[in-house]
């Protein structure tokens, strides 16, 4: 028989991730997908699995007047319920599956599935989330671009676990949020996309982009939001077509079954340049 | 692994594979075959109980999570005021045809009668989004949670 771990704390639970390969499981509405082998037959996991959802130290909630820590085992539903997240989150998570897979789904296993069309992604993106990873031996901060890199795929340690999600405590003037799926309910996403603006007078002091499920990670670019970021709203039509180009040149979307390289493309560029005309209009 | 959590209101201590689906646990272990399985991997809602009062998909959910939780299923909830009301607004407003989906259904709407003793339409699209029906259309089935709310008010 398989052995699994449940730990009573977090101190145990990193003792064990050091000691031994594991496979964490959350929430678990991810992993038991993947590695399901039908009807009566447990999911095949690569390793003993640690679960980690119960822990007190990964539910915790925290806002202070500059940030929101997420702990990483909350569920969306609860995440919901705290009332306190930015708009453009509670948007995003409302369109994510349904109100039992929420009461199970967790926004560490949503980061750390690492899937391209994760709809908690594109915000905390753009958002500049930072994620603190602890192991028994140290504790680091690092940024989405940082921890994924490629579909389900991490930087995490063999020692570590995701332990917190930390946001800034800040409302943007302008939040735009478009998921594209195939029904309102429990469809998984075509794509996505994120916009935050901020204005100072009649510039816009911060631009933020990004777009889900179009590349093998989120999409954005800090580069090309530079190029937005002070230029006076009456002239954001004039740059409107270049900026579009530069994101055309940095999506690259992919067929699968829920849509098409194409279809994801020109969307999403669309859903983008409705974005620029909402921020024009403003 | 040793798991311990309340069903149906009983205290059960098992030894399980700590990744076994609580779907199976509840079907081949204990028998609660109210707890359907239809697609496994959380879309379909047919293998939907409740955990601490809230709806959840059990196929999504393995033994090592169970730990310390209430799970009710329609067996449990069967011989309860709040149960027969909505099987009987179910009976009246034609909202069962194959009956597959038909236990997820009323687990969905207890759940989210508990919550919400009186909700709105846009409510109860809300809370049925995750259960899936082939047969009657989804109509029914929001007149059948419409009617038990109506006639349930006080008991939830």
């Amino acid at each position: 028989m398989v052995k699994g771990y449940r730990p009573d704390s977090l101190q145990e639970a990193l003792e064990i991730k050091s000691d031994h390969a594991t496979s964490i499981i959350a929430g678990g509405t991810d992993l038991m997908v993947q590695k399901a082998r039908g009807t009566g037959l447990k999911p095949g996991l690569k390793n003993n699995p640690l679960f980690i959802s119960h822990l007190p130290e990964l539910r915790k909630f925290e806002t202070s007047d500059k940030f929101i820590r997420i702990g990483a085992c909350l569920t969306l539903s609860e995440l919901v319920e705290k009332g306190e997240l930015p708009t453009p989150l509670l948007n995003a998570i409302d369109e994510i599956a349904s109100i039992p897979l929420r009461n199970i789904a967790t926004m560490g296993g949503n980061i750390c599935n690492a899937s391209p069309a994760g709809d908690t992604l594109p915000y905390l993106y753009a958002a500049d989330a930072r994620l603190l990873l602890q192991s028994i031996h140290e504790e680091r901060v690092i940024t989405l671009d940082e921890f994924i890199y490629g579909p389900g795929q991490i930087t995490l340690e063999s020692g570590e676990i995701l332990t917190d999600i930390i946001i800034d405590n800040k409302a943007y003037d302008f939040n735009f949020y478009k998921k594209v799926g195939t029904s309102k309910g429990m469809a998984l996403s075509k794509l996505s996309f994120t916009g935050l603006v901020n204005f100072d007078g009649d510039k816009i002091s911060e631009f933020r982009a990004a777009f889900g499920a179009v590349g093998p990670t989120v999409v954005h670019s800090p580069k090309i939001e530079d190029k937005v970021t002070g230029i006076k709203i009456e002239n954001l039509s004039d740059i409107a077509p270049e900026i579009e180009n530069e994101y055309r040149k940095i999506i690259s979307p992919i067929d699968d079954s829920r849509s098409t390289r194409e279809y994801r493309l020109e969307t999403s560029l669309r859903i983008f340049h409705n974005f620029l005309e909402e921020i024009s209009n403003y | 692994m040793k798991i311990e959590f309340e069903i149906n209101n009983t205290q059960k201590i098992l030894e399980v594979d700590p990744a076994r689906r609580l779907l199976d646990i509840l079907r081949e272990d204990l028998d609660l075959t109210s707890v359907k399985e239809g697609c496994g991997q959380g879309e379909c809602g047919a293998c939907m109980v409740l955990m601490d009062d809230k709806a959840v998909n059990s196929c999504l959910i393995p033994a090592g999570n169970v730990h310390g939780k209430n799970i009710t299923t329609v067996e449990g909830l069967r011989s309860t005021e709040q149960y027969k009301t909505i099987e009987q607004a179910f009976l009246d407003a034609g909202s069962v045809q194959c009956g597959f989906c038909t236990p997820g259904m009323v687990i969905s709407a207890e759940a989210l009668l508990r919550k919400n003793p009186d909700p709105d339409e846009d409510e109860i699209k809300e809370a049925l989004e995750g259960n899936l029906c082939r047969c009657t259309g989804y109509n029914m089935i929001i007149e059948g949670v419409k009617l038990a709310a109506e006639r349930g008010q006080g008991l939830w």
